[in-house]
């Protein structure tokens, strides 16, 4: 009896020694770097909004903004990492080599790389989000309002997430308007007002009355709203800023991954991942349709959206031809995430060459 | 009643001691704004300044981080000095990393140890190319090397841009905009194992001493010091005045490209499209609040440095917006200004008459 009473005793203080731990364990911190200033619009806000979701859900966290890719960026991850952060994310692209670096020094801490493609040890994950099928639906909505089937598209720099971007909305766009031509003009910047405001003057000049953009400043959307144009938000709703102009916006949304993955963390049940996330998985988000859409473009807008949540439908699918006519994927077959990945051909349909 | 009077002399004292009094006045300013924000000044401070360098990992960032800030400094002291504005360093600097990133590409995978000089020496080349273009431009055709030598800082960065994205992109990399990483051979040896400082520090050190050799003990120093106070006097002694514009520009140049040559080679180890957070602008204020003498720039180069250290720091641990430290680098170049005020002026205290 007495033998049973300290093993109970025993067993109930290491339960309440788990339990203890758990809690401890709840209490994760994690960090954000940030390439640019959190500002009020763009690519660092969004990520910014995501980590305050983090923080809504009883987490604390910490950022560090303006972060270049330079030397700096491994200097940033392994001071966070050293001060008791237990997950970091970073979130450029050109972070990901010192990602991979830190991350080895520091296996107890998890590292979270957007955009990139390296995951050298099993604590890192990588993610990204699928914003071509948000750029398919701006396409739908491009073709079916263009009255000169010009449509305009600044884009950043020719690689393959915007060259993808770019193939999305045209494919989108013919398949409403057969007729309507994408003019790209390249920025070679992904925030330099100036520069994006000259670019969307350019495609205007040149017959545009739609304006996509893949650069992060809303000088596109302003410059359209003066010259009477459409325009789409790029990573923000962007419908502030120029509330005629502005169709919709493409939203990236990253708050229910971030605070899934700081969660998991928590529980002991992170593990290495790659992530691409769409509209389905709520990563990339529609804002609200414009009311100067016709109705009957709204709701097929929403169908279209649905049907690319739920899998039906694909923003690649067959048939689909390059520039030189090329077949590049067959008929009712899709594209793979691997064609995808490193997409670096126009389709039919778009003008000019991609810059070598 | 206090008069202000014109010195007969700027004063040699204040000219090594308005440096000091800039950083002063920053630090006050500075507490002031953190007070203004709503922080605690010294606490604030302390992050700033003080917590980045306590440990040696701290320390050994501080000395990675001011080596190509002075190097480049050094260089631009050269140019400075003999009343040549050149304000093009990060494109010279981008140019020497384009040079000797390629040359290390070439022998990727390759190892041997004739390989890490040439990537050097290509580098300083690199940046004496790019130098020489304001500086044939200046001295044959009479342009203003000021405006020459900024704009090729963009021409630069879009070189670069084009050849990481296209040509000399990763063939591994899906199409990233960046190049494969050097072989061990092409990097410049770590000095402690699991610090960051590389021997590229040695470089910088060697500018130092050459720079002050050539400053007060060769005729050359001698020609820039005379240029530099008066062109006119300059021409009536017959010093060789385009030869020696030409010549400072190649030194400029080829601080700048090893420069570029430290931070590919050293901490990033490939090419991609930000090889330099604008150390080739920065360097300016160093060698200005150097007072544009080597060992000044030294001391000049630690200080601008632990800013960037400093705000990284503050931010992490207190929340304080990173770009001040932008501020603290504006406010002390706008306070050495101002101050050099008392360099040709002196405050005269008069009894007041009745």
């Amino acid at each position: 009896m007495h033998k049973f009473f300290i093993r109970s005793f025993v067993s109930s203080l290491v339960l309440l020694f788990t339990f203890t731990v758990a809690a401890i364990a709840k209490d994760v911190k994690a960090a954000f770097v940030y390439i640019g200033p959190t500002g009020d619009h763009g690519w660092t806000y969004q990520h910014d909004v995501g980590r305050k979701a983090v923080e809504a859900a009883g987490f604390k966290t910490t950022y560090v903004e303006g972060v270049p890719e330079s030397a700096d960026a491994e200097r940033v991850l392994r001071q966070l990492a050293n001060s008791g952060h237990d997950v970091i994310f970073t979130t450029s692209f050109g972070y990901m080599n010192p990602t991979n670096k830190v991350a080895k020094e520091f296996p107890n801490v998890k590292f979270e790389h957007a955009t990139g493609y390296k995951r050298e040890h099993p604590n890192v994950s990588t993610y990204a989000a699928r914003f071509y099928e948000g750029r398919t639906i701006l396409g739908t909505i491009a073709g079916t309002m263009t009255k000169s089937n010009v449509i305009g598209y600044v884009a950043s720099f020719p690689i393959p997430e915007v060259i993808r971007g770019i193939n999305s909305f045209t494919l989108a766009a013919q398949k409403v308007n057969p007729n309507i031509k994408t003019k790209i003009v390249w920025a070679f910047t992904w925030y330099d007002p100036g520069k994006e405001a000259e670019a969307a003057k350019a495609l205007i000049d040149q017959g545009a009355d739609v304006i996509a953009q893949h650069t992060d400043s809303t000088a596109i959307v302003q410059i359209a709203e003066k010259a009477g144009v459409y325009a789409f938000g790029q990573a923000s709703d962007m419908d502030k800023f120029a509330p005629k102009a502005v169709l919709t916006s493409v939203e990236n949304n990253w708050g229910p991954y971030y605070v899934d993955r700081v969660k998991a963390v928590a529980n002991g049940t992170w593990n290495q991942k790659d992530t691409w996330h769409g509209i389905g998985d709520g990563m990339v988000v529609i804002s609200d349709l414009d009311s100067q859409m016709p109705a009957d473009l709204r709701s097929k807008v929403k169908k279209l959206q649905a049907d690319l949540a739920s899998g039906k439908v694909h923003s690649f699918t067959g048939p689909i031809y390059d520039q030189k006519g090329n077949l590049m994927v067959a008929e009712g077959k899709t594209a793979d995430d691997g064609m995808l990945a490193g997409m670096m051909t126009y389709v039919k349909g778009v003008e000019g060459d991609i810059p070598k | 009643m206090i008069k202000i009077v014109k010195r007969d002399q700027p004063s040699r004292a204040i000219f090594f001691l308005t440096p000091i009094l800039a950083i002063f006045l920053t630090l006050v300013a500075g507490g002031l704004i953190f007070y203004i924000l709503g922080f605690k000044p010294f606490e604030a401070l302390k992050f700033f300044f003080i917590v980045p360098i306590a440990d040696k990992y701290g320390f050994s960032e501080l000395l990675l981080k001011a080596t190509p800030l002075c190097l480049i400094a050094i260089g631009l002291s050269f140019c400075f000095k003999s009343n040549n504005w050149n304000i093009g360093a990060e494109g010279q600097l981008t140019f020497g990393a384009i040079v000797s990133g390629g040359v290390a590409l070439l022998f990727y995978e390759q190892e041997g140890f004739y390989i890490l000089p040439i990537v050097i020496l290509a580098g300083a080349i690199g940046g004496m190319l790019y130098a020489s273009i304001p500086a044939i431009l200046k001295t044959y055709f009479n342009t203003n090397e000021i405006l020459v030598s900024l704009m090729l800082v963009y021409v630069s960065k879009l070189i670069l841009d084009y050849l990481v994205v296209g040509p000399w992109s990763n063939p591994e990399g899906f199409n990233f905009p960046e190049t494969r990483q050097f072989s061990d051979s092409a990097r410049l040896p770590l000095l402690f194992e699991g610090l960051r400082i590389h021997a590229g520090i040695f470089l910088a050190l060697a500018s130092v001493v050459i720079s002050w050799f050539v400053f007060y003990k060769t005729y050359l120093g001698f020609q820039m010091k005379v240029s530099g106070f008066s062109l006119k006097t300059a021409k009536y002694a017959g010093y060789k005045g385009k030869k020696m514009i030409i010549l400072v520009f190649l030194i400029s140049g080829a601080c700048a490209g090893l420069a570029g040559v430290g931070e590919i080679t050293g901490p990033i180890g490939q090419l991609h499209r930000e090889v330099s957070p604008d150390y080739g602008f920065t360097a300016i204020i160093v060698a200005f609040l150097g007072r544009l003498h080597p060992v000044g720039i030294i001391f000049a180069s630690l200080v601008v440095a632990i800013t960037y250290l400093g705000a990284e720091t503050a931010q992490i641990f207190m929340q304080i917006p990173k770009y001040t430290g932008q501020v603290f680098q504006g406010m002390i170049l706008f306070f050495l200004l101002a101050s050099d005020y008392l360099l040709f002026f002196k405050f005269k205290f008069i009894g007041s008459k009745k």
